[in-house]
């Protein structure tokens, strides 16, 4: 789970990491108003949006008075912005975070992480800031210092102090350095962070260290015991099907095919989603419908892929171990009846494992017009020769 | 043979009274597994499904000999679970509980090395469907039945997938030594590599399919030991060619953050050191089917 940087960076705050003066604002008014509060006379206008690369998108402004802060809050609130991170779509700002301008004289890159190679936290560093690391690993590797924590007794104070000194850290400067690298550390390790990026972090005129932009990203399984991370959760910054499908505790990515899938475990639905493509196809989306589906759950997913309405076929494709097949299919048969007139499009079961007789019996018995199908490769094949037969009836009227 | 697991392992179930443990546990004895009793702490010396309810790992070591152990308990307190496993000198354990913190398994795996190799627990999972060697004995939650006694090793990420696989070759009347599911975590107790380890040194076993996924480094690791250590041919599928990059699919590890982790990739890299990649995965059956029929 992402945040936003201006979350990152109260967190950082309380870490003992230190920020620029800054506020939130979610219009023109709003922004000018904690510009007045900043000291100061330039002021960085930041589009709050879960993507990093927004300065070359035009996500971040600078301002040299309270009307270019407003006009600058004016045009990005509300605005969709495409960055090389967001994909085409772009997402929308809803609210920007002003903060006074930092005196950069350098910029580093910091970031923590939890590898899951190495099954252990790792601090990266680089005394060249300002790129992305992927740049740096590429053209300076050498200068890319990588320090790895034993988990059984923590970072240690030598640690934070050699990944200081080879960010080039003065040496007047290294307390506040240590202890902005250990305050990182805490934070990731406190808060179930899987990544914790300071990029850049920089040094001031004045010497100081101050954290310009900040981005954590959280594991998904610690949110149970992380609520106040999950209250962070900001929807407007994902597909909103996928927020419908977590609402009902289903695992679901929208992507651009039109045949609609509904599997169970995600390696199955990973594999069958290959097929269609395989077969000539492209696939609508990704679901998981998880171990026990019920009718119920059954029919939420149904609901769920249907709601794209590009879709021109659906395949469900079960093989049951913790579930049963005469329930899936009896959920299907419950799905597709309930939703009646709304399914206008074909579909295509396929069951295997536990009880598979019993589940094309209550199909076929149900007199819906579902296509079975045998095997994984008949199934993918069936989707995409309905989804074709589809397209060419929606086509033939005007070809 | 078969690894890991047979007839004879004496089997416990932590998380033994909840509604899923007993689940799986009722259905592992109906397969004709050893389950020899189970784990709930404040349960001990009460009678589940006809077997021993122990307050502690410990307790089922020393009084029924227990040697491998499968987890049922919810995320919050699996980690603890394994450990406890670990502790008490359970030499194999499987997980199936999804959804445990990456943190909590990384204390796991360190505490799992403060043993020596030789004497260390393995640990398979979390977030897996579990092991079988057909006819023998089942630690996990697949469906049984499809599973024929044979020579082919299983090692796979995905539970269905794994079923999938097994159902194309019980089909093509090709059996199975043992499969073992190392599930769709991050961090996971065994890694491909350390499965096929196992299987190299199996007498039943002749050939071996990897199914693998997105995400992560393991199958590339298990592709380098495959071409430098083993003399049995290795069979491998990769799930996600169609994956975006940079979303999590499913599963908790199954995302591509950096380069190497795409289904593509692994591919490429995969058929460069040797490995047998079915082209598509309906393929999996025949792509094994063939592979024996040349060794034979």
């Amino acid at each position: 789970m992402d945040i936003h940087e201006y979350q990152a960076k109260a967190i950082l705050a309380d870490y003992g990491v230190k920020i620029a003066e800054g506020g939130l604002a979610h219009s023109p008014e709003e922004a000018v108003q904690r510009a007045r509060e900043i000291s100061g006379d330039t002021w960085v206008v930041k589009a709050q949006i879960h993507s990093g690369a927004r300065g070359k998108a035009g996500g971040i402004r600078i301002c040299k008075s309270h009307d270019e802060v407003e006009s600058a809050a004016q045009d990005l609130l509300g605005k969709t912005l495409v960055t090389k991170q967001t994909g085409s779509e772009g997402k929308v700002c809803g609210k920007v975070y002003v903060e006074a301008a930092t005196d950069i004289a350098r910029e580093i890159y910091f970031c923590i992480l939890v590898e899951r190679s190495a099954e252990r936290i790792v601090m990266v560093g680089c005394a060249d800031g300002g790129m992305e690391i992927e740049e740096l690993v590429e053209t300076n590797p050498e200068k890319v210092k990588r320090i790895y924590i034993e988990p059984a007794v923590g970072l240690q104070d030598f640690q934070a102090r050699k990944m200081a000194f080879a960010l080039g850290i003065e040496t007047s400067r290294l307390n506040q350095a240590v202890k902005t690298i250990k305050g990182c550390y805490r934070a990731l390790r406190d808060l179930d962070a899987n990544m914790l990026e300071i990029n850049p972090l920089v040094v001031t005129g004045q010497g100081e260290l101050i954290a310009l932009d900040a981005k954590m990203s959280f594991d998904p399984n610690a949110l149970f015991r992380r609520h106040q991370i999950s209250e962070l959760c900001d929807n407007s910054q994902i597909d909103q099907r996928e927020v419908a499908a977590a609402d009902h505790d289903l695992s679901y990515i929208g992507l651009d095919g039109d045949i609609g899938c509904m599997i169970n475990g995600a390696g199955l639905a990973m594999a069958t989603m290959d097929m269609i493509q395989l077969a000539g196809g492209e696939p609508a989306n990704f679901l998981d419908v998880g171990g026990g589906a019920s009718a119920e759950r059954t029919e939420k997913a149904f609901r769920l892929v249907l709601a794209d309405k590009g879709v021109k076929a659906m395949l469900v494709n079960i093989f049951a171990g913790i579930n049963r097949c005469d329930w899936i299919a009896a959920g299907v048969v419950q799905a597709v009846r309930s939703m009646g007139a709304e399914m206008k499009v074909p579909l295509i079961v396929r069951l295997s494992g536990t009880n598979v007789e019993a589940g094309r019996r209550i199909i076929t018995e149900s007199g819906l017009p579902i296509i079975m199908a045998e095997t994984l490769a008949d199934a993918a094949g069936k989707a995409v020769k309905a989804r074709n037969e589809v397209v060419a009836r929606e086509n033939g009227g005007t070809s | 043979m078969s690894i890991l697991i047979d007839e004879k392992t004496r089997i416990i179930v932590q998380g033994f009274t909840g509604k899923i443990g007993s689940f799986h546990a009722q259905d592992m004895i109906n397969y004709g597994s050893n389950v020899v009793g189970g784990i709930t702490p404040g349960k001990g010396g009460q009678q589940h499904l006809g077997l021993p309810v122990f307050n502690t790992v410990k307790q089922a070591v020393q009084e029924v000999g227990a040697e491998a152990s499968i987890i049922f308990v919810p995320p919050a307190f699996a980690a603890d679970s394994i450990m406890e496993a670990a502790d008490a000198g359970i030499k194999y354990c499987v997980s199936i509980t999804d959804g445990i913190p990456t943190q909590d398994m990384m204390t796991v795996k360190n505490f799992l090395r403060r043993t020596s190799v030789e004497e260390r627990m393995m640990l398979t999972g979390p977030n897996c469907s579990g092991t079988i060697s057909p006819g023998k004995s089942m630690l996990g939650i697949m469906p049984g039945h499809i599973y024929m006694p044979g020579n082919v090793g299983i090692v796979g990420r995905s539970g269905t997938l794994g079923y999938e696989a097994a159902d194309q070759m019980r089909l093509l009347e090709i059996g199975v030594s043992t499969s073992v599911g190392i599930g769709g975590d991050p961090i996971n107790g065994s890694s491909h590599r350390d499965v096929l380890e196992r299987f190299e040194q199996d007498d039943e076993t002749k050939v071996v399919l990897m199914i693998g996924e997105i995400g992560g480094q393991q199958e590339i690791e298990a592709g380098l030991f495959a071409k430098e250590y083993m003399s049995k041919p290795l069979v491998a599928y990769i799930a996600g060619l169609t994956a975006p990059e940079g979303r999590r699919m499913g599963h908790a590890g199954a995302i591509i953050s950096s380069a190497g982790e795409s289904a593509a990739e692994k591919v490429a890299m995969l058929e460069e050191l040797g490995v047998t990649v079915c082209p598509t995965p309906s393929a999996m059956g025949d792509t094994v089917a063939k592979v024996l029929s040349e060794i034979k």
